[in-house]
């Protein structure tokens, strides 16, 4: 018996500025798509009657962490799950508060959708704008615009339209371009699942509805074929004779598909040869699509490990020992020029300086402005030199081979993320 | 411009089931190229079944690169022990068992009584554990969909020297480019099955025909019923006084240590009925069957700041 049809997975997260009901409206479309099961709620309406609140408090549900509760605020995020009798939705539900900015990146970098929420009194605030960016910059193809507390602006329709003036020329300045709009509210739960009274002069889709039209693939133009080595699995003290060379290569598909039979290039080695088998568990497959993870086998004995890329031959990445990136900065200490960091990309690894600086990006005005530093939360154009060559896309073609990420080797944080624009030459 | 519209999109996607195996064989993969000294924990119960079939998947026909190990309260049901022992022998992998008794008889875990449930001890015996064997990582089978503080935790998770999480000052987890840097001492814990729920747990387990301890599938048990909860009647948990014994049709949901996890009643006596039964629930996993998190509101988020799973 199969309960569920399969239309796949779709990734999406809230954003926008603090207290904009963002964790509410998680709520809320658990709650009316009857995902919230009894004993949870039960839990909830124990905790929101305790704190003295008339009705549950729906933010409850996501925001798990005492100090989030103490404090009303989302700190980190949060991940929730449901299905409709479609497909299954992994939700993220983002922080508001600058604070937390690097959380609310966690949350982008896997998501398809993003629904950044605006409170209808307050308008687009400088926070709206940062997540707008940072969705944009992280290439979430899908932007739901929703403005929230409708219930608070008394359905006002010209209110709603003022602020979407707004949103679309501030997108614009951006280049964001798939952008849609929605009036809600997450407390009074109108137009999230279900359509509402109040809202008559809205003829457009529930939030819900927009969801489940939205396409699943992470990516949705064709992509050339990047296969970075995770691991080598060479079972030679296997009791089976026939296993003695065996030669697995194991790896997520980042990027495009590959078949049996198809000519492949080993990077940075350059050496080439042909798929010989494709293996799932040791069962054999025919062909491996995007995010699949499967082990390759070659024709050709060639010395392959971690941090190589298999890559089809008719379209290879670029091999570089400069990046040029938009960087966003993660870490409270800033970030110092004088050291070498650590960056981790794809399966790869290469120690890090800092060539330049280019500009960093006034936030509010979308100015490019010159600096030295980067601070906690900063937005930048960075170049880097690196010890060891990466193979690289840029991250508009390709997220899976256009981004890394920059670890303080003295602590082994993640500091910062960076998007390969430009490649040098 | 046509947007939103599925048609748009040409390229093949994966099935949910396929997507979250293929996120997780990954995420296993990053932990055994990343660390050095890695460790399976392997309990016997259903979520680290799973998480066997999908290092089959990961590393077949190669030997499993960490061994598998299990923290021990002493009062796990004999079904699942044994269980445990035939599946890591079939597999043909190393087990480790460690015992939370063997703490207690070193004196590094005390009972506040005799009948103080071990199960947060286990925390104690892991680290101890961690330390005997120098392993760098941990793989864990817990699910963000379980708990409310789980659902807030990196997939690659990391650990202080005294096991602590800090739930405050997560490190950033961008794309699958996963952190999994630690030095001695520290520790990290790698969720593979973060994102997965319940139902997909049990719709794998169904797709992979994957084989289970029998206390899963419905059976006649003695129980009492103790405020709303059905309580299993054993040698470690006997009825209280005045307490009416009777036998009952349950399965269990969760199968952990005896003094906390209570069975549901249930005629489900086969994978296909506890699809059924499961994607019609109305209450989660934890509330129905776990006897210790109901204490109070934040009890797991303290449990993991002290080194719990
Ligand atoms: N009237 C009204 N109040 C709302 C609505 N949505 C949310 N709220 C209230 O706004 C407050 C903040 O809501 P949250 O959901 O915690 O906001 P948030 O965006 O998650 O906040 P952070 O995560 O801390 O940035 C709460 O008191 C909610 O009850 C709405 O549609 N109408
Ligand atoms: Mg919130």
């Amino acid at each position: 018996m199969q309960l569920i049809e399969d239309h796949g997975l779709l990734r999406f997260l809230t954003c926008g500025s603090v207290d904009d009901g963002k964790s509410t409206l998680i709520g809320r479309l658990l709650f009316d798509s009857k995902a919230i099961l009894a004993d949870t709620l039960s839990a909830i309406e124990k905790t929101s009657l305790k704190r003295g609140m008339q009705d549950v408090d729906l933010s409850l549900l996501t925001d798990g962490l005492q100090a989030e509760r103490e404090q009303g605020i989302t700190i980190d995020v949060a991940y929730r799950y449901f299905s409709t009798g479609t497909r299954k939705y992994i939700i993220a539900d983002a922080p508001g508060h600058e604070q937390y900015t690097r959380n609310m990146v966690t949350a982008a970098s896997t998501a398809n959708l993003a629904i950044i929420l605006i409170d209808a009194r307050k308008g687009v605030q400088p926070q709206t704008r940062r997540h707008s960016y940072l969705a944009h910059l992280v290439g979430i193809p899908h932007l739901v615009v929703a403005v929230n507390k409708m219930d608070l602006v008394d359905y006002s329709q010209a209110r709603f339209e003022e602020i979407k003036a707004d949103y679309l020329a501030f997108a614009a300045q951006l280049g964001i371009q798939d952008v849609r709009f929605i009036p809600l509210s997450a407390l009074k739960g109108d137009m999230v699942v279900d359509r509402s009274e109040n809202l008559v002069w809205y003829d457009g889709d529930t939030l819900m509805e927009i969801l489940e039209a939205a396409p699943a693939a992470h990516t949705e133009h064709d992509e050339p074929f990047r296969f970075p080595v995770q691991y080598v699995c060479r079972p030679q003290d296997s009791t089976n004779p026939e296993l003695h060379d065996y030669r697995g290569f194991m790896g997520r598909v980042e990027s495009g598909s590959i078949k049996v039979g198809d000519a492949v290039t080993v990077l940075p080695s350059g050496r080439t040869s042909i798929v010989k088998a494709i293996e799932l568990g040791g069962e054999p497959l025919r062909e491996a699509i995007t995010e699949q993870s499967v082990t390759l086998l070659l024709t050709d004995e060639i010395d392959i490990s971690r941090g190589d890329m298999i890559v089809k031959t008719d379209a290879l990445p670029t091999q570089t020992k400069q990046v040029d990136a938009t960087v966003c900065w993660l870490a409270e200490a800033p970030l110092d020029r004088a050291r070498t960091y650590l960056l981790r990309h794809t399966t790869r690894e290469t120690k890090a300086k800092v060539a330049a600086i280019e500009w960093r990006v006034d936030i509010n005005t979308l100015e490019r402005q010159a600096a030295e530093r980067l601070q906690m939360n900063d937005i930048a154009q960075v170049s880097f030199k690196l010890a060891q060559p990466l193979l690289t896309d840029p991250y508009v073609d390709n997220r899976g081979t256009g981004a890394f990420i920059i670890i303080d080797e003295s602590t082994n944080n993640t500091v910062g993320a960076g998007m390969i624009t430009k490649l040098a030459a | 411009m046509m947007l939103f519209n599925r048609q748009q999109t040409q390229l093949k996607t994966l099935p949910h089931l396929d997507w979250l195996e293929a996120e997780a064989i990954h995420i296993m993969r990053e932990v055994a190229g990343q660390c050095s000294n890695p460790v399976l924990l392997f309990s016997g119960g259903k979520d680290s079944i799973c998480m066997l079939r999908i290092a089959e998947k990961a590393f077949r026909p190669g030997r499993f690169p960490f061994p598998l190990m299990h923290i021990d309260t002493g009062h796990n049901y004999k079904e699942v022990t044994d269980f445990r022992d035939k599946r890591a022998a079939e597999l043909g992998e190393r087990l480790i068992v460690r015992s939370v008794e063997d703490s207690m008889k070193r004196g590094t875990v005390v009972l506040k009584h005799a009948n103080e449930s071990r199960n947060k001890h286990q925390s104690v015996t892991l680290l101890e554990a961690i330390e005997e064997f120098g392993f760098d990582a941990c793989i864990g089978g817990a699910r963000r969909d379980e708990e409310k503080a789980r659902a807030k935790e990196r997939i690659m998770s990391f650990r202080d020297e005294f096991g602590q999480w800090d739930p405050k000052n997560q490190r950033p987890e961008l794309w699958d480019l996963y952190n999994a840097r630690a030095h001695k001492g520290e520790n990290i814990r790698a969720f593979p099955i973060s994102n997965w729920t319940e139902l997909d747990v049990w719709q794998y387990i169904q797709r992979e025909g994957l084989e289970l301890p029998s206390i899963y599938f419905a059976h006649q048990r003695p129980i009492v019923r103790r405020q709303g909860s059905i309580v299993p009647v054993t040698e470690l948990t006997p009825a209280k006084a005045g307490e009416q014994i009777i036998d009952l049709q349950v399965r269990f949901r969760t199968v952990g240590d005896i003094t906390c996890t209570a069975p549901v009643e249930s005629d489900a006596d086969s994978v296909e009925k506890i699809i059924a039964e499961t994607a019609t629930t109305t209450i989660t996993e934890r509330g129905a069957t776990r006897l210790d998190d109901q204490a109070s509101e934040a009890a797991m988020e303290q449990r993991k700041k002290e080194g719990y799973f």
